[in-house]
Order: structure tokens, then C-alpha cells, then sequence
């Protein structure tokens, strides 16, 4: 691979057009952020039972996440160790062995191998201690949301997540039993771009005006005031490459339980009773302060009442994963969460198609030869440094792909 | 409805019906297709073979007054999913009628759709399943489900009417 002179192509103000069309780009990526950072993979719901399994992925590389027979989540590479094929063909399931369809070697669920047919063709061979299914190297988890990491070694899924963690807590904190469930499945969205145009465009606030006022003119929805000129909102580079919009201060300012997810404690009274029970005088402020919308660096966006996985398979070529954030123990609100995060998702979403449009029609401007630059300059005049270190400005500053772009570069460039 | 003895006048009235609607979002008559529905209406796309929209993510599933709302997003012309439209042409085929429920007909139709954006062509293929009441201005729709036969797999913005 010849060198690529990332000090020339990312700078403080302006990235160069080739880190979103250059395959040798991308695949430099593959190595040095997709695997070797820590990977968001699944959610510990969606394998609730002993033996359960579901098909999941870093990036390109399929993963089966199971649960294997005495409880324990594993992240299994889908490949037999005897000639590389699929050893699971089905999204999900129940099965206490993956039986190869090639030769009949036969995995446990732990991903160890139990045996091959006619062993007498391996008299004095045996290997089957060395020969399990592969695991991804390394796994943690925080409030049930599954990392991985390809990397042996490295900082712990805390060091990675760094203010990030505080997200996971928000979310966990809506349910009135501190649990998510994600039991809706998902829909899969393939867009012709390149996966960083989706991770920029998660907490742009810049955006939301001109790419859906559409809809914002024809539903009711406050959703366009928390992105508007006058907007006390805030965007922020959490570091580690991780961003945010931070929309708690227009919450508090309108002050509505519940106002965050456009409703009233009166339209899910069942819901604001057990939360109140739960929570006593902090529920006001849960309440209030709605969910985080942070993307978590490099695949995972908490979009307030969805989740989205981005996947990378080629350097044009993505798909958004999406699915509705499900709370323990609030059957009526969940209602609410799947039908709204319906409407606004997926490949027929009124939100997210136009937004995958904007990522398509950006992929085709980036190859584009003039002016070769996309400008991050939004806001540069008026970026803060808080009291914790971290860099914050009006919601539609783009702080937070400034803060990618940092974090990016010192991925990239820590190579070797 | 036995299967020896095939209405055909209603045969032809459901085709007429099925055949209207396609043209009608073929050539994105927003307010002709709109109009089209009951009160009652579910459009759902689902995005697996589940059969409950009330606990599954689906592709699309709209009560009547979302319905409205996509139209009324589809008509302001800055739908960028839709804007320009895509160029469509489909092809309803296999219309057979299944069986009635609480007074309304239910009718079955295989769909291939050709989408021609500037992304490129794509193929839109499945079943669907429509809900058809006959009431004083004749046909309207109550319900209708098309079961994409990639709706499991990772699908192209699909911002047009299926």
C-alpha cells in the first residue's frame, strides 16, 4: 500500500474529497479503525436464551453473537476452520451446534470444535483443541450493548467510550426497570456512500432544516426549532471521536416531561406512573431531558429513540442497520417508540430517505475534481472548550465533525 | 366464494381497482392514489415474514393519517427522496381473489416495479395483499400489504409509492 500523507488530507478546517472515493483509503481503514478500535456488534436482548444466536458483523466481517450453552455471549467468526465455509446461513436462531454444510464438522455454541465425520482420516492428526471457530479477540459490554475488538490488546471499552459512557446510563435510565431491549429486528438500509458521510451527518445539526422541511412543514413535530438559528442546543466533540447533540437545553427550556419525545406524561400514564414510582423527585428532570443523541464512534448512533449501526462494505457502498430503542417494563411507551421510529426510518422513512438521498448525491459531488475539499470551517470562530476538556458550540456548529477528524487522523496515522 | 364458481364480474371490477392503483403511483397522482383509501386504511410493507407491525420494525406501516402525511410530504415537491421522482413502471400480475373479511374482499397480486433513479435501475418485486370495499362512489382500498421478497435484506431508499 503506497503511503497516504493523512497530515495532507485532513486539516483543521477541510478534509480532502479522496478520503470518501479512494479504495486504498478505505481499506486502510478496515485495518487500523474497523479492526483494531472497539466495534459495537449487538445487544445481549437479542440473544435472550441459552442457545439463542443472531448474525451480526464488524464492518464486513460476518459475526455470530450466541449465547452459548451455559449463558456466557460469544462473537463467533462465521468461517469453518477446515475450508472457510458459512458455517451459519440464517439471521437468527436457536441451536446448540453450527454444523458445517461442507464436511459436517460440527461447533459448539462456545465455538469449539466437537468433531468431524470419518475421524479415522485424522488418526494421529488431532487438532480439534486449535481447530474451534474463531472468536473475535476481544468482548465487553456496557449496559447489554456487546463491543468487539480484533485487536488483542488495547484500552478497555470504558478508556474507548471515555465521556460516551455517560450515554449508555441516559438511555438505560428511560426504562422504568434501568433496561433496553431490542426486540423490534431491524431494518437494513444500503446507501451508494461512503460510511463517514453517515457518521458526519448523526450529529450535524446543520442539516435538519433544509434536508426535512419537508416533513417538519407538514407534520407536527418540534423537532426543526431544536435545530434552528435561535436554538440554545449545543454540539459537541465528546473526544475519542465521539459527538453529540446536546439538545437537553432546549428541553429545559420548553420544561415538559416527556416534551423531548413530542407527547405528555397524560398520553402515557402508565409509563410516567412507573417511572415517577422508580425514580421519585429525579423523574422531572429524566423526563425532561429526553434521550441522548450521540454517535458513538465508529458505528453505533443512539438517535434518541432508535439505534442505528452503520456497516461499511465497500468504500461507496453502506448499510444503515435500524431498529427502535424498546424499554423494560413500558409496554405503552414501547408502542409509541416502534410506530414513530417506523415512520421515520429505513428505506421508506420520512426522515432518514432523505437523508440517505443527501449521502448518495454527496458521494457522487465528492468525485467531483474541483474544488476537492469539503469545508469543516462552521462555527470554528465560536467553539468553546468546557471545564472537562470538551469542545462544544451552537447545534448547528460543526464542532463534531471537526472531533471525528481529529480522532480519525490520530487513528490513521498511529498505522504502521 | 367457491372455486367453482369464480365471480367474474368481480374478477374484473378488483382488477380494474388494482390496475388504477398502480398506474396512479406509477405516475405519482398523489391526491388520485390518496383518495383511493378508506378511513380505516393500513399500507404496510413489512420488513420480514412477521405478522405483528405493533411489536416489529417494518418498512412502512401507516394508519390512514400517516398515509396523509406522506402524500402531504410527496406534495410539497421537497421530498429529495422523491425529488426529482423516480421514473416507474410495474406490472401487477396473478390478481386472484382469496376471500372476504367482515364484508371486504381480499384479493391477491404478484408486483415487479422497475425504478429508474439516477442511482441506477432497481427491481422491486413482491406479493401484496389488498383489502377492497365497495361502498356508494364505488372501490376504495381499507388495506393494503406488499411483502417484498428482499424485505429481510438491505434494501435502496424506497421514498416512492410501493
Amino acid at each position: 500500500m503506497t503511503a497516504i500523507a493523512w497530515d495532507e488530507l485532513i486539516l483543521p478546517d477541510r478534509v480532502h474529497g479522496s478520503l470518501y472515493t479512494d479504495p486504498a483509503v478505505f481499506e486502510a481503514e478496515m485495518e487500523r479503525i474497523w479492526y483494531r478500535t472497539w466495534v459495537y456488534v449487538g445487544h445481549v436482548s437479542e440473544v435472550p436464551r441459552a442457545n439463542d444466536f443472531v448474525m451480526k458483523s464488524i464492518g464486513p466481517q460476518p459475526v455470530i453473537m450466541t449465547r452459548d450453552r451455559e449463558g456466557t455471549v460469544r462473537l463467533l467468526l462465521n468461517r469453518c476452520s477446515h475450508r472457510a465455509n458459512q458455517v451459519c446461513a440464517v439471521e437468527r436462531g436457536s441451536a446448540r451446534t453450527f454444523r458445517c454444510p461442507y464436511h459436517g464438522w460440527t461447533f459448539s455454541n462456545d465455538g469449539s470444535l466437537l468433531g468431524y465425520p470419518f475421524n479415522s482420516g485424522y488418526q494421529g492428526l488431532e487438532a480439534r483443541g486449535e481447530l474451534g471457530l474463531a472468536q473475535v479477540p476481544r468482548m465487553e459490554t456496557i449496559h447489554g450493548f456487546v463491543f468487539g475488538s480484533f485487536a488483542e490488546e488495547g484500552e478497555t471499552l470504558l478508556e474507548h467510550l471515555g465521556a460516551a459512557a455517560e450515554a449508555f446510563d441516559r438511555l438505560a435510565r428511560l426504562s422504568p426497570e434501568g433496561e433496553v431491549e431490542l426486540t423490534a429486528g431491524w431494518l437494513k438500509h444500503r446507501v451508494r456512500a461512503n460510511w463517514k458521510m453517515l457518521l458526519e451527518n448523526e450529529t450535524d445539526g446543520y442539516h435538519p432544516q433544509f434536508v426535512h422541511s419537508s416533513i417538519f412543514s407538514v407534520a407536527q413535530s418540534g423537532i426543526g426549532d431544536l435545530y434552528s438559528d435561535a436554538s440554545i442546543a449545543l454540539s459537541r466533540d465528546l473526544g475519542k471521536g465521539h459527538t453529540e447533540a446536546d439538545l437537553r437545553p432546549e428541553f429545559r427550556r420548553r420544561g415538559v416531561p416527556l416534551g423531548w419525545f413530542g407527547t405528555t406524561e397524560e398520553r402515557l400514564p402508565d409509563y410516567s406512573a412507573r417511572m415517577r414510582a422508580v425514580h421519585g423527585e429525579a423523574a422531572d428532570s429524566i423526563l425532561v431531558d429526553g434521550s441522548p443523541h450521540v454517535m458513538v464512534f465508529p458505528n453505533l448512533f443512539i438517535a434518541e429513540i432508535q439505534l442505528f449501526v452503520i456497516q461499511p462494505f465497500a468504500v461507496d457502498d453502506t448499510v444503515q442497520h435500524v431498529t427502535a430503542v424498546q424499554l423494560k417494563g413500558a409496554p405503552d411507551m414501547n408502542r409509541r417508540l416502534l410506530q414513530q421510529t417506523i415512520g421515520s426510518v429505513g428505506p421508506a422513512g420520512l426522515l432518514l430517505a432523505d437523508d440517505s438521498d443527501m449521502y448518495e448525491r454527496n458521494q457522487r459531488g465528492a468525485r467531483v475534481r474541483r474544488p476537492e475539499w469539503l469545508v469543516l470551517r462552521r462555527g470554528l470562530h465560536r467553539e468553546r472548550v468546557e471545564e472537562n476538556g470538551q469542545r462544544s458550540g451552537h447545534v448547528t456548529d460543526e464542532v463534531p465533525i471537526r472531533g471525528i477528524w481529529r480522532h480519525y487522523r490520530s487513528l490513521m496515522e498511529n498505522g504502521a | 366464494m367457491t372455486m367453482g364458481a369464480v365471480d367474474v364480474e368481480l374478477v374484473r371490477e378488483v382488477e380494474q381497482l388494482i390496475y388504477r392503483e398502480a398506474r396512479l403511483a406509477d405516475e405519482h397522482d398523489y391526491a388520485g392514489w390518496e383518495a383511493l383509501w378508506t378511513d380505516d386504511a393500513v399500507y404496510w410493507v413489512p420488513a420480514s415474514d412477521t405478522t405483528d407491525p405493533t411489536t416489529q420494525m417494518s418498512i412502512i406501516h401507516d394508519n390512514r393519517s400517516r398515509i396523509r402525511i406522506r402524500i402531504r410530504q410527496l406534495e410539497t415537491g421537497k421530498r429529495h427522496a422523491q425529488a426529482p421522482p423516480s421514473r416507474l413502471c410495474r406490472t401487477v400480475t396473478n390478481v386472484e381473489l382469496l376471500g372476504d373479511r367482515d364484508g371486504d374482499v381480499v384479493a391477491g397480486a404478484n408486483v415487479l416495479v422497475v425504478e429508474s433513479r439516477e442511482r441506477g435501475l432497481t427491481l422491486w418485486a413482491g406479493r401484496c395483499e389488498y383489502r377492497l370495499r365497495r361502498g356508494d362512489e364505488g372501490w376504495r382500498m381499507a388495506g393494503k400489504t406488499v411483502r417484498l421478497v428482499d424485505a429481510d435484506r438491505a434494501l435502496h431508499t424506497l421514498a416512492f409509492l410501493i
